[in-house]
């Protein structure tokens, strides 16, 4: 892979090496915050700037960090970058920080964060650190988007709030299906999207532990 | 003593940390390919959020919380409000009480230690540990609650991953399509337990 390249390491991520649909990283909140576009967008944008930044500090002091307590250096200032934009949502977007919650929190123990800056930042300049973050960031946004535009869409018929299939309570002909709105229908949407990544690139299917035997042939049989 | 009980009986089931609110998924599909390791994982969980999130209510309550620090006497402590600090504080909580706990069980209990000792480490970064401090922080349980809460919250995670590994134990068995193998199959299978978890809900005691 070519990943040595700014544009490589940025597009990388998105593509050919999602954090979620690839390494299982930072499931968690992209479950839970995307019933509706406009707050997996917050999310995302969120996620980017976190990454992005805690790439880029780490990386700035990453020789003079000692090994043995890297872990806790590199928690702190995701924290502290977490809570600044904890902050700044509650003061500028009250209502979407009721709906994010405990997300926003739970942005600290996003293992995408810890993982790019563990994995990543810890060996390489800060410049590309950051566009690293920013990469990583974007590929877990994607996942979000498309996963929070099935469940808006199906769940309330409407894509930002906009309305596009117009639901049968406002005089319309498309009847809400509810269960996207709640939580396993986010699970069957990540794993059908993976079953679609694969098929796509055959190179990320698991191998099978064991293999299946054929059924005896009826000639055999008998 | 029926409030708490109810209290207890809703955290693990209808508001299962796994099933409902999806925490600490990323460990909860990696370390779920086998029953005994979840197990581990599962107790080591239970035991870690029991002690988290009471602690987290103590450092909330008599350090953070507005109007928090009047016992210290200092003038006008009254007027501090330190809730700002809460997320970098109750990280550095759960990190700290995890290694304490693990070096008491290393030299007291070191039965223990050897069967929960690898998984320990990864719980620090667990959401479901910040995820349940956070709740109770959200929900302003007191002490007594938040015991019950995190016990309760412990108990329902290890319960779905321990389920979740029984099912993929049989699971290894089975034809499933090639570009469903192993990841994809997991979470539709963690899909239709959190459509069966969700049958709980509006159960109260």
């Amino acid at each position: 892979m070519a990943a040595d390249s700014p544009k490589g390491v940025l597009i990388t991520p998105i593509f050919k090496n999602n954090p979620i649909a690839l390494q299982i990283l930072g499931v968690c909140s992209a479950l839970a915050v995307t019933t509706s576009m406009s707050v997996s967008l917050v999310m995302t944008l969120a996620v980017v700037f976190v990454c992005a930044f805690s790439n880029l500090f780490v990386s700035m002091i990453r020789q003079h960090i000692p090994s043995s307590i890297r872990i806790i250096v590199q928690m702190t200032i995701i924290a502290s970058l977490v809570i600044v934009v904890d902050q700044v949502l509650r003061a500028f977007a009250y209502q979407m920080s009721q709906q994010l919650s405990v997300f926003v929190g739970l942005i600290i123990t996003n293992c995408i964060i810890m993982g790019r800056a563990e994995g990543y930042a810890m060996q390489n300049s800060p410049k590309m650190s950051f566009i690293d973050g920013i990469g990583n960031g974007l590929g877990y946004g994607l996942v979000l988007m498309v996963v929070g535009f099935f469940r808006e869409l199906f769940g309330s018929g409407s894509v930002f709030g906009f309305t596009v299939l117009q639901p049968v309570q406002d005089g319309g002909w498309y009847v809400p299906n509810g269960l996207m709105l709640l939580p396993p229908s986010a699970f069957f949407i990540i794993g059908l999207m993976i079953w679609v990544i694969r098929e796509v690139n055959p190179e990320q299917i698991e191998a099978n532990e064991f293999k299946m035997k054929h059924n005896t042939e009826p000639k055999e049989a008998v | 003593m029926e409030h708490y009980l109810s209290l207890f009986i809703a955290s693990v089931f209808v508001e299962n940390m796994a099933l409902a609110f999806f925490l600490g998924m990323c460990t909860f599909l990696a370390v779920s390919k086998k029953v005994s390791s979840s197990f581990g994982l599962g107790i080591a969980v239970i035991v870690v959020l029991t002690v988290t999130v009471p602690v987290n209510n103590l450092v909330l309550n008599y350090l953070l919380a507005e109007g928090a620090l009047t016992w210290t006497g200092i003038a006008g402590a009254e007027n501090i409000d330190l809730t700002f600090l809460g997320l970098l504080s109750y990280i550095g909580v759960i990190a700290a009480l995890v290694q304490i706990m693990e070096m008491f069980l290393d030299k007291y209990v070191p039965v223990l230690y050897n069967a929960l000792g690898v998984f320990l480490p990864l719980i620090t970064v667990n959401c479901a540990i910040l995820g349940g401090v956070l709740f109770m922080v959200e929900r302003n349980y007191n002490f007594g609650e938040s015991v019950v809460y995190g016990a309760g919250a412990g108990f329902g995670w290890a319960l779905a991953i321990t389920a979740l590994a029984g099912i993929r134990e049989k699971l290894k068995y089975s034809d499933v399509p090639g570009g469903l193998q192993g990841l994809g199959i997991t979470f539709i299978t963690v899909g239709l337990m959190s459509l069966g978890f969700m049958s709980f809900s509006g159960i109260q005691l």
